[in-house]
């Protein structure tokens, strides 16, 4: 007698259907709601922390201080001490800024566009990627402001009434610049905090001592989470994930004006803005992932932050990757398609003849070869060559702007004003010094804030237990 | 008697019957609006679908707010930089005309965004009547476990219907069942 094989409808799909099989879970087994808020609110409210938090905020604060240092030096001697000069007069200055907001950018595409997209995965991971766009984003704004040299003038770029009866260039990318980089800024600032607010009252409601019971609860504004606040909260989340999509795309865009609008050969071109947002989405997750990975492992999280989290996310890095890659070979074929001598001389300068040369092929490297690693699922779920993975498109999309500005400033139409252009050990020491600041941030966030949105883990979990089975 | 109701009623908010299963909740929430109580609340630790409509909330202002806010940033960009450049400081470049308004675009949006956003958040903020550092609801048993793993629903006193034996006979006979009805005193 045959037997019969007894399968659920799960496994029936499952077998007929492998590509409909049930993928690894968003959340570790054994999950309780008491278990979820325990997971996260330990973090800040009771757990010692780690060794690792203080070697990274150690290391943080060093680096820290040497931005003040240098800094201070930069206000006391002037722009003079960085490597700028004409024809070069935007160096490390503009690529830091564009490399920072591109940073920024994962956060805000995590957090609203994977909002709009319903995917759920993103829970575990919007709030701090969310926390790191706050930070790169105040980096980001440094450099512009430094490179003024005068920056207690700042404020002339602002619309304002003045007894000098001027207004800003309305009309020139810089300040479209300034108005979306601090409406980036701000409203990046409020999504971030309108998600906090309820999970400050859950940490309001598990403080040990008085002071952290009042700090919580003036951070959570009395959150009540009735079924009337929680209505309209998720339309207001709803509503500013739907604005904050094109804001991200806008952001990236008007960056890519600040070259492409100019003429100079390497810049002026259409590829700009989309390859920029792509570049950035590219930073963002990989540096998403080397914050994250390690604070996963130092904190015990790897049933909040999924193997499954970091997957998709590495997936997400190899696709847009490709999508940078794409932008790179445009970039060749539009310099030759454009039939212009100097787009022409330009790109050839910049990838076989000029003297920076090695930065483009070593950004090749970094953003385009090792990136192929992501094929493998093992590297994709395995943290410390992802890491690696992640380690090496930091510095590719660095080297990217680093090759974008310098080869097309240095070799430009008259051969009478080329140039050189090298960092000073002054812009090398803004550059890491805003690294520390980036790392201080976010230990410190790591230390006073829930890292993971506790509520929307709550609301994943509520998914698997009502309807997953 | 009626002398010492009229006394305690101000003192009571209401009574509270605590779940510990969101689902549960949302069929309690539902038998007690479909029982004809309107001043009802319920509490939970995340969003849960439904359960506002199913007390009888289903419209907020806020999307309309952030509509008139988007159009009004729109404008207010839109229309200072057409006053800065053809009116309070127009300049010739060769010839070009002073309304370029493809270059006003950019700002026009990031105004639009800004304005929007900003109403978009502050105006939930202010429906929900926050910031507000306490609130009677507090005062509830267990209470502080509501933004973790507990769901309450709450009938308060202010109820044509609420009489404070009736309704906690009324909570205490739910289905499915509270684990504990208690009072909430102001």
């Amino acid at each position: 007698m045959a037997t019969v094989e007894k399968l659920t409808p799960e496994e029936v799909t499952a077998k007929n259907y492998p590509a409909l099989a049930p993928v690894a879970p968003l959340l570790g087994p054994g999950h309780d709601y008491e278990s979820i808020s325990d997971t996260i609110t330990s973090v800040v409210v009771e757990k010692p922390h780690p060794p690792g938090w203080f070697i990274m905020a150690a290391v943080g604060m060093c680096f820290l201080s040497l931005l003040g240092i240098s800094t201070a030096y930069l206000f006391a001697r002037g722009t003079g001490t960085w490597g700028v000069t004409i024809p070069i007069a935007w160096g490390f200055a503009i690529i830091n800024f564009v490399w920072w907001i591109g940073i920024g950018h994962a956060g805000t595409l995590i957090s609203a566009v994977l909002l709009l997209l319903r995917q759920d995965w993103r829970n575990a991971i919007n709030r701090f990627a969310e926390a790191m766009t706050i930070f790169a984003v105040a980096c980001a704004g440094m450099f512009p402001l430094l490179h003024l040299g005068r920056p207690w003038v700042a404020f002339f770029i602002l619309p304002y009434p003045n007894s000098m009866g001027l207004w800003p260039q309305f009309r020139s990318p810089l300040v479209w610049d300034v108005f979306a980089i601090s409406t980036y800024g701000s409203v990046s600032l409020l999504f971030w905090y309108i998600g906090l607010i309820p999970d400050f009252a859950t940490c309001r409601d598990r403080a040990k001592n008085r002071f952290a019971q009042i700090a919580y609860g003036m951070a959570s504004l009395g959150w009540r989470g009735s079924s009337r606040h929680w209505f309209r909260y998720e339309t207001a989340s709803m509503l500013l994930a739907g604005l904050c999509t094109p804001l991200v795309v806008s952001v990236h865009s008007i960056v890519s004006f600040d070259f492409s609008a100019s003429q100079l050969p390497g810049w002026h071109t259409t590829i700009f803005p989309p390859y920029f947002v792509a570049g950035a989405i590219y930073a963002g997750f990989a540096m998403v992932l080397t914050m994250a990975l390690p604070v996963r492992k130092w904190y015990k999280m790897e049933s909040i932050i999924t193997t499954r989290h970091i997957d998709n996310m590495a997936k997400v890095m190899l696709t847009v990757g490709l999508i940078v890659c794409y932008g790179y070979a445009s970039e060749l074929f539009y310099a030759w398609y454009s039939g212009s001598s100097y787009e022409r001389f330009m790109m050839w300068n910049r990838i076989w003849a000029g003297p920076y040369r090695y930065a483009y092929w070593a950004l090749i490297v970094c953003n385009f070869v090792v990136p192929q690693l992501l094929w493998i699922k093992s590297v994709r779920v395995n943290p410390i060559p992802l890491f690696g993975v992640c380690m090496f498109i930091n510095v590719g999309m660095w080297l990217e702007r680093y090759v974008i500005v310098v080869t097309s400033l240095t070799r430009d139409f008259l051969p009478s004003s080329w140039g050189t252009y090298h960092g000073t050990i002054w812009d090398w020491g803004i550059f890491a010094g805003t690294l520390g600041f980036f790392t201080v941030c976010m230990c410190l966030f790591i230390r006073f804030m829930p890292m993971v949105a506790i509520h929307e883990i709550r609301v994943t979990h509520h998914k698997n237990t009502s309807h997953g089975h | 008697m009626h002398d010492d109701s009229a006394n305690k009623g101000p003192q009571v908010y209401g009574l509270i019957a605590e779940y510990d299963d969101p689902d549960q909740l949302l069929t309690a929430a539902k038998s007690t609006y479909d029982a004809g109580y309107r001043e009802v609340e319920a509490y939970s630790p995340f969003p849960i679908h439904g359960l506002a409509e199913s007390l009888g909330f289903t419209k907020t202002a806020v999307p309309f707010l952030t509509l008139c806010a988007g159009l009004t940033g729109a404008c207010a960009g839109f229309g200072m930089q057409v006053f800065a450049t053809v009116y309070h400081y127009p300049y010739d470049i060769g010839g070009r005309p002073f309304l370029s308004w493809p270059a006003y675009i950019p700002i026009t949006f990031e105004m639009m965004i800004l304005f929007a956003a900003f109403t978009a958040g502050l105006s939930m903020l202010a429906l929900n009547g926050l910031p507000r550092p306490h609130h009677s609801i507090f005062n509830a048993k267990n209470f502080e476990r509501a933004s973790s793993d507990r769901f309450f629903l709450c009938i308060e006193s202010a109820d044509d219907h609420y009489d404070d034996a009736a309704t906690k006979e009324f909570l205490e006979d739910l289905d499915p069942r509270p684990l504990e009805v208690s009072e909430v005193m102001v």
